[in-house]
């Protein structure tokens, strides 16, 4: 149960990387990095568990911080020319 | 009792991964950025509280518990903090949600720009 | 005082947890590291009310209980019409009266509503907040007040 759950954060997070390569604008592949991470989170805690190892929970604590911090981060700057949503056939997305 | 723990955890596993997966189906199905949040709410919360849940049945030792517990709450202190300010972010720099239902888009246009 | 005291248990608590180690070396290594940030926090002047709300401590387990009954509500709803596709959704924006007097109620009121799939609070003013919603039906649950309700009891 514990592989087959594994497997099945797996496939979400290949879903999350399609939709943060396919954007179609820059919020969707912040979005697409921010679940991207929390799966992360999950998927290093459930590999501790498979492997017989639960010292990878440090490591899934540490990451689900720097996930926050990294979102938060580029957020930041939200307020700058190259956040403003512009219609689509002028977009710049080159940021991520 | 023994078997009833594994039964019980192997369930919660598989209602987890079904909500994870389901959030990822939900990241490409829906049609527009505030609708796609919207599932990635369902694989931050009940998601993660069943995954995490069904690891804590599996584990004796008190310490590996208080950190799954620790890495749940840093997950639901954040998911909101984060969904907050990315739809603040792309409301406020114009990103329209699309095929609203109801009459008041005129207002919160004019909302937007006073924010601003 | 009693905030100072409520920050030392929660870090101490945080530091044995994680370290899992207990001699007598690491033990004043965390001792220390904790005097450290607290002297900073005090420097920083965010020990208050604000970021130790010790008078929700007593209310606030009940009102978790309920939200996460009401989570799980909202996740089935939300999970069934990821399945139906995207025919069946009606997404909605409308701004929500907050009863809430406090930032801190207000906060929680808010937070709460983001928790809940199917609603995100997107803006906060005086006593609106703007709320995007997946289901239309979602947004006149969430007028009807009962966790407006719940919310504004916690506050004193």
């Amino acid at each position: 149960m514990l592989i087959a759950a594994t497997v099945a954060i797996f496939i979400a997070m290949l879903l999350a990387i399609f939709r943060g390569i396919a954007g179609p604008t820059l919020y969707d592949r912040i979005l697409a990095v921010n679940t991207f991470g929390t799966k992360t989170v999950l998927m290093i805690s459930l590999l501790g568990f498979v492997m017989g190892r639960p010292e990878f929970l440090d490591i899934a604590i540490v990451y689900a911080l720097i996930n926050f911090i990294s979102v938060i981060g580029v957020l930041r700057y939200s307020d700058t020319d190259q956040f403003k949503h512009t219609p689509p056939n002028k977009k710049s997305e080159e940021e991520l | 009792m023994e078997l009833l723990i594994t039964i019980v955890s192997g369930l919660f596993l598989l209602v987890g991964s079904f909500l994870c997966l389901s959030g990822g189906v939900g990241i490409i199905r829906f049609p527009d950025f505030y609708t796609r949040m919207h599932a990635v709410g369902v694989t931050d919360t009940l998601g993660s509280v069943m995954i995490l849940t069904g690891l804590m049945m599996q584990s004796s030792d008190l310490l590996v518990i208080a950190k799954l517990i620790m890495v749940l709450l840093l997950i639901l202190l954040v998911g909101p903090t984060t969904s907050h300010v990315l739809a603040k972010a792309a409301f406020h720099n114009g990103l329209q949600p699309k095929g609203l239902s109801t009459e008041n888009k005129h207002n919160n246009k004019e909302s937007s720009s006073s924010n601003t | 005082m009693k905030h100072t005291i409520s920050l030392f248990i929660t870090l101490a608590a945080f530091w044995l947890l994680n370290s899992g180690h207990y001699s007598v070396l690491i033990l004043s290594l965390g001792l220390a590291s904790i005097a450290l940030i607290i002297y900073i926090a005090n420097k920083m002047d965010v020990v208050d009310q604000e970021s130790q709300p010790l008078y929700l401590s007593r209310k606030i387990f009940g009102y978790y209980f309920w939200l996460i009954i009401e989570i799980i509500k909202a996740n089935t709803t939300v999970v069934k019409h990821i399945w139906l596709g995207k025919k069946t959704i009606s997404p909605t924006l409308k701004k929500i009266k907050v009863t809430q007097q406090t930032d801190m109620g207000k906060v929680i009121y808010a937070n709460s509503i983001t928790l809940t799939p199917g609603t995100v609070a997107i803006d906060i003013n005086e006593d609106e907040i703007l709320v995007h919603a997946l289901i239309a039906e979602d947004l006149d649950s969430l007028e009807f007040g009962e966790m407006d309700r719940r919310v504004t009891s916690l506050e004193n």
